[in-house]
């Protein structure tokens, strides 16, 4: 059975010795510091500082194997079955990885002349060629630094649109399902914007009939991911972008779910106005432990003129970076957007081409249907709303009787996976299903690691009812076992930091 | 694409698809799409390159990578927030672990352990940086990290104006904009002496005010000097009950006075040049730090990571804390809409502090502020050349005035780089009181040979030699 590594490994400012160093810097050349003299008299005695900061001392040698042993101690997708429902969690391509450290990228400085960055700027300007075209929009920008970023930038162009239009006043409202990822409720009121959510109907899917009461002239926009959240695909959307266009609002699409429609349907062509992309997931590249990703977002014509600066432009001979844009929303961020993660995805796609990416979104939903399948006939667990509905890149499961006859719980059960050598789903979201384990396998996983997933569920269930207690108290193969999830944000237990640690030395954890 | 079964996507062959779909009762693949309406379904191939093998696609971008020519292939004294330095092997060695590159963000807490523990250091150590007591596992950048604070101090002091100094990056200054505007929050910019370029605490003094949420400087400042006022700013900002934020350039923490050590509440700043490459701008590494108080936790934007125990109390472990801060949780009350944030780029950060130490960034500093003063001193002695414009002491960074010489700084420019030269940014637009100005950057990275090669092209320049 699988088990996972614990070298019960100190925190790094317990290892080391006072006087050892883990890399030595060029020596100043002996007349740079004759020239200069001590340079302790170039800082402002006021600005000195001090006392050292609390670093700890180690050799390369330490530094390696304490890092390596904490690798040791995580679980990635080269690991095994990562199904975390809306994280797209697939294979990282290694020649990605080369690529994105060759010379030619990692060592470019942004501010570098134009003429001597044209292989870059190449790249960039094919890749929002290509995304505008796999996503039916008109102009893309490739600054936002994530999927939440894009979504801010989204929520800011749907601002700069209406006080365009002189609207700004009014249209104050955004509106989001109740099944929405919390990144859009979040997203819309940093640019300023009230929350409207409306229910789901029967099938999961938008109510019209919601969204119609909902509608206004304080309308700014609509947010939706098609599929949802529940793996649906929206079906009702030429009526649902009518009803949205008509108020006067903006329709955006959330794309974190758009790895099942890849080559095979386009929000740009159901209506969408703007449209965000998750390049660390549909465009597989690594996650990194939470980043950094990058979240480029497609426009219609009309949002065009109020995308970030710079855009880059091609004048037929060569590329350049425009700023004189009047209507711009200004800036996100520093610079042009997380280039290296970009160049990722460019040769992602052309890994790919068309054909590939039409197998990506099929072959993904086909994980996903297989999936949903076979462990709705579990016991204990149901497949709630669209029964008829086939589910795109993912599905919710929910362990509701499971719950009320053995008292184990969709967490239980997420614990109890990691000790198979799981990754668990995505659990209690959407917030529409008890007890959801929202599940997206990705095209990445061969049918045998399914299988293996679906006969773990199937045992984890069947323990739920004989022997409760080993579900209730996993994991028991991971590193470590339940966490306190408590203790980490009370007030009297919380340790944000190592200074922290020292300060509350003394008390009991 | 051709017949073979793409090689990262297991179930393409179709005996296996054939398998499945038997087993969940359907006849071919475009019945798993009978949802979609007939109208919005692709009739048509998307118009992308056809697929390539792994061996073309690596001819074709490295093809494309060479028409470029970066810091290893010419000298580059660029930074203006994002600035080259050395990356040790080790730091990128550690960063390419699959099984870190490889997950996501560790909402399992027990099988994720060792990203856990690796951000939980890189917190840490950014915390005795800077001096403060709390660090988050990232924001995207500094211009960025930059609009949270600001939006953090307003929602702390209910109030709507933050003061920030005249001397700031200009995209830094443009993305506080755009995250300020929405939450209402009005800019106010603070002028600075001209002759020293530090701010002026008069100016100051006539613009803060109860309105006053929060006051901003940057150390070293965006033109380099070091800013030595900051007891009395910070001593201002409270007594007009706002927060105190800094900025920081962490390679200058091994020898300036960390913002802890003068009042700062919120620490922001740019970890890129702490063991990551520039990447041509992106990605970077947003830092983010407050002290210990509630108060401020509590309003913080992104994740953060605690030290816990098991349920049992025997063992010491790491989850993520506070997540009632976040959009998964929270969502329209969250404190901000980021989740995907820098993380690998933190765990490369921590990897490099710790390879360097307490001493290893002591003389990092030590080293750019040598090597910069070194230039400073070789082209002040050129004829016509100012450098720098302010009387101040100076980090890595400084002004270059070419008003006397004749030339314009873009003129100066196309000439270096007919020598494979890259000056410093021309910032003669974004601060015209400063004429014909460029900021230069001179890191660990450049030798002596290497800065006298550029005072040299320079005097040879100026002298009318080419």
């Amino acid at each position: 059975m699988f088990k996972q590594t614990n070298w019960d490994e100190p925190l790094i400012f317990s290892l080391g010795r006072k006087g050892r160093r883990g890399h030595v810097l060029p020596k100043v050349e002996e007349e740079i510091s004759r020239t200069i003299g001590d340079v302790s008299m170039l800082v402002p005695e006021n600005m000195q500082r001090k006392s050292q900061p609390g670093l700890p001392e180690l050799s390369e040698v330490e530094v390696v194997r304490h890092f390596t042993r904490l690798s040791e101690m995580n679980y990635g997708i080269d690991s095994g079955l990562y199904p975390l429902g809306s994280c797209t969690m697939k294979y990282n391509p290694r020649i990605n990885e080369l690529l994105a450290n060759l010379p030619g990228i990692s060592m470019a400085h942004p501010y570098q002349d134009e003429g001597d960055v044209q292989g870059i700027l190449e790249i960039l300007s094919r890749l929002e060629r290509w995304l505008a075209e796999i996503t039916g929009t008109y102009e893309v920008c490739l600054q936002p630094a994530a999927g939440a970023h894009g979504e801010f930038l989204g929520t800011l162009l749907m601002r700069a649109y209406h006080k365009l239009n002189g609207e700004n006043e009014k249209r104050t409202e955004i509106i989001v399902p109740d099944s929405a990822h919390g990144t859009n409720p979040a997203s819309a009121v940093m640019a300023g914007f009230n929350v409207v959510v409306i229910p789901s109907d029967k099938d999961g899917c938008v109510s019209v009939e919601a969204l119609e009461a909902a509608v206004s002239e304080s309308t700014a926009g609509l947010m939706l991911t098609n599929p949802n959240t529940l793996g649906i695909f929206e079906e009702n959307i030429e009526e649902i972008a009518n009803i949205v266009h008509e108020a006067g609002g903006l329709l955006y699409y959330d794309g974190a779910n758009l790895n099942p429609i890849l080559g095979k349907a386009r929000p740009g062509d159901m209506g969408f106005d703007i449209v965000h992309m998750n390049i660390h997931k549909t465009f597989g590249t690594p996650h990194g432990g939470g980043g950094p990703g990058a979240g480029p977002v497609g426009v219609s014509k009309k949002l065009a003129k109020f995308l970030p600066v710079p855009r880059i432009v091609f004048d037929g001979e060569s590329f350049h970076f425009d700023y004189d844009m009047p209507h711009s929303i200004g800036k996100i961020r520093g610079f042009y957007g997380n280039s290296a993660v970009l160049l990722k995805a460019y040769a992602y796609i052309l890994s790919l081409g068309f054909e590939g990416l039409k197998e990506v979104a099929e072959v993904s939903v086909l994980n996903a249907n297989y999936l949903a399948e076979k462990l709705k006939e579990i016991k204990g667990l149901t497949l709630p709303y669209g029964k008829e509905k086939p589910r795109k890149h993912e599905c919710v499961i929910s362990a509701k009787p499971l719950k009320r006859e053995t008292g184990i719980s969709a967490l239980n059960i997420a614990k109890r996976l990691l000790d198979y050598g799981l990754h668990a789903p995505t659990t209690y979201f959407p917030l529409i299903v008890d007890e959801a384990l929202m599940i997206e396998p990705t095209e990445t996983f061969e049918k045998e690691e399914l299988d293996r997933f679906i006969e773990a569920v199937r045992r984890i269930c069947k323990e739920a009812y004989t022997n409760p207690e080993a579900v209730l108290k996993a994991p028991h193969n991971t590193t470590i076992s339940r966490l306190d999830e408590m203790k980490v944000s009370h007030p009297k237990t919380m340790t944000l930091s190592w200074r922290m640690y020292l300060q509350k030395n003394n008390q009991n954890l | 694409m051709s017949k073979h079964s793409h090689p990262y996507i297991p179930n393409s062959p179709p005996e296996i698809k054939q398998e499945m779909m038997l087993e969940i009762g359907i006849k071919n693949m475009e019945e798993l799409y009978r949802d979609v309406p007939e109208k919005y379904r692709l009739k048509r191939p998307l118009n992308l390159p056809e697929a390539l093998s792994e061996l073309e696609i690596k001819k074709h971008v490295e093809a494309s990578l060479s028409k470029n020519n970066v810091s290893s292939d010419m000298l580059v004294f660029l930074g203006a927030g994002c600035w080259p330095h050395y990356v040790p092997a080790v730091v990128k060695e550690i960063a390419q672990r699959s099984e870190l590159f490889t997950s996501y963000t560790p909402y399992q807490p027990e099988i994720s352990q060792g990203m856990l523990q690796a951000l939980f250091e890189y917190q840490s150590m950014i915390c005795e940086l800077t001096g403060m007591e709390v660090a988050n596992c990232s924001l995207y950048d500094w211009a960025s990290a930059l609009g949270e604070a600001a939006r953090m101090a307003s929602r702390l002091t209910r109030r709507n104006e933050i003061l920030i100094p005249k001397i700031i990056h200009p995209e830094r200054l443009a993305t506080l904009q755009v995250y300020a505007e929405p939450a209402g929050i009005s800019i106010k910019q603070v002028a600075y002496n001209m002759e020293t370029g530090q701010i002026s605490l008069e100016d100051l003094r006539n613009k803060i005010s109860d309105r006053t949420a929060a006051v901003y400087i940057e150390n070293p400042s965006f033109l380099g000097f070091i800013e030595t006022q900051v007891d009395e700013i910070s001593r201002e900002a409270h007594t007009h009950g706002a927060i105190s934020i800094t900025g920081v350039d962490p390679t200058s923490l091994g020898i300036l006075k960390p913002p802890g050590n003068y009042g700062a509440d919120i620490v922001i700043g740019e970890a890129q040049p702490l063991g990551n490459s520039m990447n041509f701008g992106g990605p970077l590494l947003g830092i983010f730090a407050c002290r210990n108080d509630l108060r401020l936790i509590r309003q913080m934007p992104g994740r953060i990571i605690g030290m816990t125990t098991t349920m049992d109390g025997s063992r010491q472990g790491f989850c993520m804390a506070l997540q009632t801060r976040e959009q998964h949780i929270r969502r329209e009350k969250a404190t901000s809409n980021i989740c995907t944030n820098e993380a690998l780029c933190a765990v490369a950060s921590a990897v490099y502090m710790a390879l360097l130490g307490p001493e290893g960034l002591r003389e990092l500093g030590e080293t750019i502020m040598y090597n910069a003063n070194y230039a400073v001193h070789l082209l002040s002695k050129i004829s016509g050349v100012k450098a720098p414009v302010f009387k101040s002491a100076h980090f890595k960074e400084f002004t270059v005035n070419f008003n006397e010489t004749g030339l314009s700084v873009k003129e100066v420019h196309q000439k270096l780089l007919k020598r494979r030269i890259q000056g410093g940014k021309d910032i003669s637009k974004e601060f015209p009181e400063l004429g014909e100005t460029a900021l230069y950057c001179v890191t660990e990275i450049h030798s002596k040979e290497e800065i006298e090669r550029l005072t040299t092209s320079l005097e040879e320049i100026l002298a009318g030699k080419r």
